[in-house]
Formats: structure tokens, sequence, C-alpha cells
């Protein structure tokens, strides 16, 4: 039955890869998160490193253009002591026809201790995972629609940090959350950390009533997805879905979707507003409040590092 | 050449004949059935002893990959895997390339089979020259050929003048047109919509692919009186159309596959490639709907949907591999477990892999439609002979098709099956014969 079994947890329940939040038990997430917390203070020395990962190879291989994630990758493998190499494959090998997994095989005889993936297809780094030598690790950067598990965990860092506890929380998932992995990975995490009220918010088109089975709330109206909430997670919406069957433009989407200032006023009083960048200002979130006081946005990015320092040293096995 | 198959279970699921007797085989046709002329003498004797005799199987989809695919299946290895399955005559859609549109090519495929004695083959023609949907083949030209049906494979018509033309067409010479109810536009997706394919982050299709397709067809089956055989049903939306249009009594008929039979979307697991097929798993109740359609003969047929894909096609992610699964050598078992599964006899589990889609075909078997799926005497002497108590595990790399992708393989599901075909006879040879116990 191996391939019933999670691929990310070895025999002994451990984190080999991080594929998916999805069925990882909260006391991995939370040993995620804290492990994090000891992490976040190494981005403020003088000398931001630490010996962990010394002598590793950490691969970078982004099947799709990000320099976004993949700087924040390099960033905290560099500070974790790793060698890091980036492989821009979108430009490279994968146009001159070779498959995916004769790259991740010869990358794997270069001694890669561990990929980090970014690919355009659901699934390909478990495809990797499954075909890679035991002593790699792989790490899921983003998969298609499927899955950004860093992404999601550093939201959850973002969230302990202003609202300490999950459980009395009610959290609003705005956008395109069809084609998103953010929305997929921070519904997982909520859902496992024991967020009791989460909401999808967002047309038909973009939030389709399946959801519902992954433990959320559908609400079609703005007004009705983020009364009451503690926490706005705004999704970014991609240039190519602005206009066609999906949306007739990117203004009649924030007419009704956007953040703004009035609408936020309907969440709780102390709420936080966080988006996974790069923000489209004036499409899905107003610029006043994306610089505004409740905006997150930019602690996101920081814990960001210290949550992925913390995710590459655990399933290297080599904690702090 | 003559053939002694003693003491066998001889089930003919369109007689009901189901009793332990003998068989004698000579000249390719089965010359008595139960007891044995005292002066008959054998070449041959096989000893069924446990086993059940039945008619060979009759698998209305099976792609043999030749021309074109040469790299994923070929004439003879997927031939061999018919005959591993207990499988005497097959159907294989045109979707080869070239396509199946060109009489010379269809002459080819039956004179190679023929000459290889594995497996009666009987191409599906392209409805439409190079499927593209637009211009009608030389129907009556590829039917002297051998075509036995007219067929998109995979590629929907867009054009909907085009399908209803296409439908007069053959309405008029009565041939039958072999569609699989999938909207263009709306089948783009790579898993079934629902549940899981949204959690998975894999663009879905939704029922309504196959519901708007059939309903279309349907209404042009009602307008032009053509006859249609729907392919592979996938959804409890469309067997309840199918059951309202049989009621009205459209001349129409229909299969599944083994996959849709008995997996769901849930079977994709991790990303599990060998679940990528066409029509996509759909969910618990869907597959539900099909077992129950083809128990009470809603649904006509059972058949592999055999289509081999190389190693280098299926190690790929999910939405990027090819889909398909090999199946020849399962179909077997995979009716005996669902005929099990359901409570069904035996006669009644086989009769939808041998009589019952013997009847789909009709007229355009010719003179092998009086006994091709069927035990009589006087005959073809196609006939599988299998152990019904045994059980066995499918390890890819022991099957004879080329194509070793399953979604059944012991590793993903650890499914047991049950039966395994001893011997199988085709027009009296011997095309398979299991290795000594």
């Amino acid at each position: 039955m191996l391939s019933r079994r999670n691929p990310q947890l070895n025999r002994n329940g451990e984190l080999v890869h991080l594929l998916s939040i999805e069925g990882l038990p909260r006391d991995v997430l939370t040993h995620i998160l804290d492990t994090a917390g000891t992490f976040l203070s190494v981005n403020d020395r003088e000398v931001k490193k630490v010996p962990l990962l010394r002598g590793k190879s950490v691969f970078n291989l982004f099947f799709e253009n990000s320099t976004r994630t993949r700087t924040t990758f390099e960033i905290a493998a560099k500070r974790l002591s790793a060698d890091v190499i980036n492989l821009d494959i979108a430009k490279s090998s994968a146009s001159k026809g070779e498959s995916l997994l004769d790259t991740i095989a010869n990358l794997s005889a270069m001694h890669a201790d561990m990929f980090v993936v970014r690919h355009s297809e659901s699934g390909a780094p478990y495809l990797i995972a499954q075909h890679c030598a035991p002593h790699v690790h792989v790490v899921n950067a983003g998969d298609g629609r499927h899955a950004h598990p860093t992404q999601g965990l550093l939201d959850m860092y973002t969230i302990r940090h202003f609202k300490k506890d999950f459980t009395k929380l009610s959290v609003a998932i705005v956008g395109d959350i069809v084609h998103s992995r953010v929305a997929r990975s921070d519904i997982h995490a909520l859902t496992t950390l024991g967020v009791p009220d989460i909401r999808a918010v967002g047309p038909k088109t973009l939030v389709p009533g399946d959801l519902q089975g992954m433990g959320v709330r559908v609400c079609h109206d703005m007004a009705e997805g983020i009364r009451g909430a503690d926490v706005i997670i705004m999704l970014r919406l991609q240039n190519e879905r602005m206009s066609g069957a999906m949306l007739p433009s990117a203004g009649e989407f924030f007419k009704n979707y956007g953040l703004t200032d009035d609408k936020l006023a309907l969440a709780k009083p102390d709420a936080i507003v966080m988006h996974p960048g790069p923000i489209n200002r004036g499409v899905e979130i107003d610029s006043a409040v994306a610089d505004g006081a409740h905006s997150v946005i930019l602690p996101q990015v920081t814990f960001g590092i210290a949550v992925r320092m913390a995710v590459m040293s655990i399933i290297a096995g080599n904690e702090p | 050449m003559k053939i002694l198959i003693k003491n066998g279970r001889l089930i003919d699921p369109a007689s009901g004949r189901d009793e332990t007797g003998d068989v004698a085989i000579a000249a390719g046709r089965i010359l008595t059935l139960g007891s044995v002329p005292a002066d008959f003498q054998p070449n041959r004797v096989i000893d069924a002893t446990g086993c059940v005799v039945a008619p060979g199987l009759v698998d209305l989809a099976a792609r043999l990959r030749e021309p074109g695919h040469e790299h994923e299946g070929m004439l003879e290895s997927e031939l061999n895997a018919a005959a591993a399955g207990g499988v005497t005559s097959l159907v294989c859609p045109p979707d080869t390339d070239p396509t199946l549109d060109e009489p010379g090519l269809v002459e080819m495929l039956k004179f190679r089979a023929r000459k290889l004695s594995l497996c009666r083959l009987f191409p599906l023609g392209a409805l439409t020259r190079g499927l593209s949907g637009q211009t009608l083949t030389e129907m009556a030209e590829l039917t002297e050929a051998g075509c036995v049906g007219f067929s998109q494979a995979e590629v929907p018509i867009t054009d909907t003048l085009v399908l209803q033309r296409a439908l007069q067409y053959a309405a008029t010479f009565n041939y039958t047109v072999w569609l699989r109810p999938q909207d263009a536009w709306l089948g783009k997706g790579v898993a079934a919509s629902g549940a899981v394919a949204t959690r998975l982050g894999l663009s879905g299709v939704p029922v309504a692919a196959e519901t708007v397709a059939l309903l279309t067809i349907l209404e042009l089956v009602r307008t032009t009186g053509a006859r249609v055989h729907l392919c592979r049903l996938s959804s409890a939306a469309g067997v309840a159309l199918l059951r309202a249009a049989k009621a009205d009594g459209l001349p129409v008929t229909a299969d599944v596959s083994i996959n849709s039979l008995h997996l769901t979307d849930v079977d994709i697991g991790f990303f599990n490639p060998a679940m990528r097929l066409t029509p996509p798993l759909r969910q618990g109740r869907d597959r539900d709907a099909l077992r129950a359609a083809l128990a009470d003969g809603t649904i006509d047929a059972l058949v592999s949907d055999h289509t081999p894909v190389d190693e280098d096609a299926k190690t790929l992610p999910f939405g990027e591999a090819e889909p398909g699964a090999t199946g020849l050598e399962l179909l077997l078992s995979m009716a005996l477990k669902w005929g099990s599964d359901s409570g069904l006899s035996l006669p009644a589990t086989l009769a939808r892999v041998t009589s019952d889609p013997v009847r789909v075909l009709g007229d355009a078997l010719g003179s092998l439609a009086s006994s091709a799926g069927k035990l009589v005497a006087g005959g073809v002497a196609d006939l599988c002979v299998f152990d019904p108590a045994a059980t066995w595990t499918v390890t890819p790399g022991a099957l004879a098709s080329q194509g070793k992708h399953t979604p059944f393989a012991f590793d993903a599901t650890g499914m047991a099956l049950p039966g395994r075909v001893r011997a199988t006879l085709v027009a009296g040879t011997v095309a398979f014969e299991a290795a000594a116990r």
C-alpha cells in the first residue's frame, strides 16, 4: 500500500518532505511554528547565519518563474549555511525536452541534499519525492493549484503572532480561491490548528461549492464574508483571470470583492489584513488598506524567511 | 485439429445453460456440448475439472496502438494480452495514427490480426476524416473493409450540424455510431469535478460534460433514427438519461469501463498517475449507479477500455500524464468481482462480457452474430476456460500487454482479484494456455 501512505512522513512519523499541509498532525505544524520563532532572532543578528545545513546543497528548482519565493528560500537556506544552487528550469532543460524525472536524476547525481520545487502542475513535487534518492528532501514551493505549504505556514505564524489563539478566530479568505494553492494550504492549516470559522469569499466562478468539503463556509457576498472576521486573507487575482469567462473585468471585481476601508469596517476592529503578494493595488485591495494600520503584509514576508529556515532544518533532521 | 474439453462447468449466458460436461471441438467449431460422440478422437484433451467453460469474452473497447503508437503497444503484444485475458473478440477504436479512415488501413489491421490468430479484431472506422469532426468518411467502403461501426474515439464533434449529418448518413445504411458523450469544452479538465479535484487542485470535468453531450446525442438520435452506442458512461446522471432514453424506445446501447465500475476519484490518492483515465473517475454514488445499471441491463456491456501507455507518458505529474490503463487481462476478473459484489449468478455476470456485447454489435458481425459470445453446437469455438475459485494479484511486470500501468496493481489497491484464465480458444485453436499449476 506504498502509494497510500502519506509520502511526507517516514515510518517514524517524522517529516522528511514538505509537500502539503494536508494530513500533517497539529503538533508537526506547531513544532514548525515554534522552531521558526527561534530563527526569527537570527535574522536580527549582525552575522545572520547558523550552521545547521553547513555542507548541504539546496537546489531551487523553479519550473515556473517566481523571483520572490525563490529569493526567500535562497535567503533561508543561506542563513542555515547551505550551498544554494538556483535553477531556472522554465528556461533551460524543460525547453530542451528533458523530462522532469531526468532532470531530477541528473541533479541527484550532483549530490543534491534538498530540492525546493515550484511547478505549474498540481502534484509534481509528489512525483519528485517518490523518485528521488532516500536521503534527498523535497520542499514544495508551490505546485499548480494544489499547495504552497510554506506560505500556509508563514500565514499561520503571522496569525499566531498577532492573534495568539487559533481556536476562537473567524478567518475570511477572499478572491480567486479555485486557482489558489495558497488558499488550499491556508485552509488545511487553519482547520488543523482548530480555527472554528473559515469563510471562502468570492464569485461562483472563483469559489466553487465543493470547497465546503475542505471545512469552510462558502460566501458569495463580500459583506457577509468579512463581517466580524479577525483575519482577512486577500488573494492575488492573476492577470489572465481579470477579464474573460471567469470575470468581466478587474474593475467589477474590485467593486464587489476588493478590500476597501469601508468594507474593512465590517470586520472586527482589531482585524488583520494579509496577502501572499505580490499585491494588485486597486484590484483586490485598496492602497489605503494595504498600507494601513490593519495590514500585516510586510511582517508576513519577514516571518516567511524564519518559517522556511524552520522547514528546511526540520526535514533535514538538523534542528536547532 | 480436434480438441476435447473435459469435465468443465459449461456456462452459456445466452441460453442459461449451466451444467457440467464436455465440449468436443473440430474444424474450428463446437461439435457437441455436454456429451461427446463415442467415435470422437481428439488430438488434444484439456481437463477443465473445477473450471468454467464459457464463451470467449467480447470486449467492445480495446486500443491496440497500431498503427502509430507502437512504442505503447503492438498488435502482437496486445492480442496476446487479449488471449491471456480470455478475450476472443475485440473492438478497437479508430484513434490510431493515422486514424482508421481509409479502407486500406482497416484491411491491413484485419489481415495482420488474422495471421496472428490470437483474437478476432473488429475495428471501428473513423466517423469523420482524421477524426477532425468536419468531413464524413467513406462509410460503405470502410464497412466493406471490415469496420463494425463508426466512432470519434475521444474526439468529440464540436459542430452539432456535422454530428446531425453524420447520424443521418449512418442511419441511411444502418451503421451504428459509437460516441463517448463528452462536451469538448466542459471536458477539458483532468479529474472529475468534486471534492477530491478541488482539494488536490486538479482541473475538473463536471458531470455536465457528459450530460450536455448525452442530451445533444439523444435528441439527434430521436430526430435522425440513427443507432448509437454510447461508450463508457461515467456518471449517475448519465445513467438516468440513458435509462429514460431506453424507456422511450430510442435505439441506443451503452457500455461502462472496468475502471469506472470499480474505482472512484478518492483512489487518485496522492496524485497516482495510474488513476489518470478518460472518462475521469467520479464519485461513489456515480460508481454505485453504474454498477446497478450494468446489473439491471440499462448498461449493456462491460469493457476493458484497454489503453496501453508507455512509462515515459505516465511518469509525469498527474495532469500531464497520458490517460489510460491496461485492461484486457483484467476484464474477466473485474466482471467476476462486480458480479459477486452485486450478488449476481455467474451466467448473468458473464452475459455482460459475452452475449450482451455481441447483441450490441448485432448484424455488423455478419455470420458470427449467431454464435460469437455464445456456446452453440455448430457455432464457432471461441472459448474461455477459467478457474472461478482462483484469486490473483496484479503484478504489472507480469502482464502480457506492453502497457504496464493499471489502477488495479496490488501495491496501489491491495485488491485480490477473483478468477484466472486457464485456456483461451479462438476458432478452435488454443490462443493461450496458462502454465501448469
